[in-house]
């Protein structure tokens, strides 16, 4: 029995030893960086130019942002309205079905989406729009799909987990059934269904593989939705290979503002449930 | 003939005959008690009243009720229920604001005027007597009160939709005892301006809220009278026996 629980104990720590030796190692080598260019100019600078040793990532801070930005959006629309229909409009077989599937969707590996974005999404946009087609529109579609798993999921339990005494008590003051669920139903889910939103922004932000294979990669602020675009993430993954001296550690830096960037989210993610369920 | 006029009514759930071949009555004005022991189908009367029961998967329904003349089976549900309201057994206020959990029903029948919203809300929160209680707290979320006073809310929330009848479902069983005399007292004002059903599982409350009391057994109506006199001299032994205690 005491082996046991010091197995189970040996266990939990293991997590907190993973994300302390991360977190160090990034903050370790990141920071380091900082003596040769300044936090500012490396946030604000418009230039990524290794060779020349000028490191700006303020281009891919605004790619990474607006391909965060658009994908979520549409996710949020997609997601929360396809987990409303799984949850109150249709049969339950029917709902379970789909809701498996949507599992399945949650489980592809990410290069199988990127594959998917280069094949059949980028030569779409590259007919029908124009350009190349490895564009941020690109990053933002394979994104959506990435993230709608995570969304429809916790909007779906959420939504299943409000109280039926919050149904009845709705109807039996003449609500129909669009009116609960827009009035109560997703009120009362709504500390969960955001959950689910900060969830998903971490992952679009975080996603790598999927969106270097579309997203055309260059180092430019995106002057409309058919731009190429590089972003923080695969800034790390596409030069990590050959990069020596100040560059990897630039490289180690831009790792070192995601992850602030993550923690960031995250805090704010708990911050806002917190206010939402005292509310 | 009364407001709620029921005919033989029958109620199945799947296979199972819940409620067998019900007439009754229900008077404009007065307080009307269901007793009877744990599945004799008082409850699940009252929740065909407003056809709350729709939302049973599987259930049928045979015979008819008329409210105010009219067929229930064949008005809207939504047109129905804002005509009777219902409080539950367990308190279920909205997760949101007393202000936003009164003005709820209103709100969804397009009243978008403030000031109308405010009268609404205070002369519904005074009717339910809990004004006084929560006036300065209207913005707080309702969860944060007592269950008594929730219990309250809810009542002032159905009063906001200005029914004609409220239906309570055993409304004091998740009640202390304090709390559960407030809404007896409650009950007493609200008969000046609504017809009440209750069902209620405790016969000293029957006796000290309702006019006239019905009393159900295995989905049959045994008997139905004056309250006193169920209570004094019921004319059925089956009534004396689950009142005196013998069964139930």
């Amino acid at each position: 029995m005491d082996i046991m629980k010091w197995v189970f104990r040996g266990c939990a720590a293991l997590t907190i030893v993973a994300i302390s030796v991360i977190g160090f190692f990034i903050i370790f080598n990141g920071l380091s960086f900082f003596t040769h260019t300044s936090l500012w100019s490396f946030l604000t600078g418009q230039y990524w130019l290794p060779s020349g040793e000028i490191f700006g990532i303020f281009p891919m801070l605004v790619s990474s942002f607006f391909a965060t930005l658009g994908s979520v959006t549409i996710g949020i629309l997609i997601g929360v309205s396809t987990a409303i229909v799984l949850v109150e409009l249709l049969p339950a077989k029917l709902a379970s079905i789909l809701s498996k599937m949507i599992d399945l969707l949650a489980g592809i590996p990410s290069v199988i989406y990127g594959f998917f974005g280069l094949m059949v999404i980028v030569p779409l946009i590259k007919n029908n729009l124009g350009g190349s087609g490895l564009s941020l529109l690109a990053v933002i579609i394979i994104l959506t799909f990435m993230i709608l798993p995570t969304i429809i999921r916790m909007t779906e339990v959420s939504l299943k987990a409000v109280p039926r005494e919050y149904k009845e008590g709705a109807y039996a003051l003449g609500a129909t059934r669009l009116q609960y669920i827009f009035k109560v139903q997703l009120r009362s889910a709504k500390s969960g269904i955001i959950a689910g939103i900060m969830l998903a922004i971490g992952r679009a932000l975080g996603e790598t593989m999927a969106v270097m294979l579309v997203a055309g990669n260059a180092v430019i602020i995106p002057e409309n939705i058919l731009s190429a675009v590089r972003t923080v993430t695969a800034n790390i993954a596409m030069e990590m290979s050959y990069a020596s001296g100040v560059h990897e550690q630039a490289l180690f830096a831009t790792g070192l503002v995601l992850f602030a960037i993550i923690i960031g989210i995250n805090i704010l993610m708990q911050w806002i449930v917190r206010r939402l369920d005292r509310g | 003939m009364g407001i709620i006029n029921i005919q033989d009514l029958s109620f199945y759930y799947g296979d199972f005959k819940a409620l067998k071949g019900i007439n009754l009555d229900v008077a404009e004005k007065e307080v009307l008690a269901f007793i009877g022991p744990s599945g004799c189908g008082k409850s699940t009367l009252l929740r065909i009243l407003n056809r709350m029961s729709d939302l049973t998967y599987g259930s049928r329904v045979e015979g008819t009720i008329t409210f105010k003349g009219e067929d229930i089976f064949k008005l809207d549900p939504i047109t129905l229920r804002k005509q009777v309201g219902m409080v539950f057994q367990k308190p279920n206020p909205f997760p949101m604001s007393i202000y936003d959990n009164i003005s709820y029903g209103p709100r969804m029948q397009g009243i978008k005027d403030k000031k109308q919203l405010d009268e609404i809300v205070e002369s519904s929160l005074k009717k339910a007597a809990i004004w006084e209680e929560v006036k300065d707290k209207l913005k707080k979320s309702a969860i944060g009160v007592s269950g008594g006073q929730q219990q309250r809310l809810c009542i002032a929330r159905s009063i906001a939709m200005s029914p004609e009848v409220l239906l309570m479902d055993e409304p004091t069983s998740a009640l202390d005892p304090i709390s559960t005399l407030k809404i007896e007292d409650l009950i007493n004002e609200l008969k000046e301006q609504y017809t009440i059903v209750i069902v209620t599982h405790n016969m000293q409350q029957a006796g000290r809220v309702s006019d006239k009391t019905a009393f159900f057994l295995l989905g049959d109506l045994i008997e139905i009278g004056e309250t006193g006199q169920i209570f004094s001299n019921p004319k059925e032994k089956k009534t004396e026996e689950y009142i005196t205690g013998r069964f139930g």
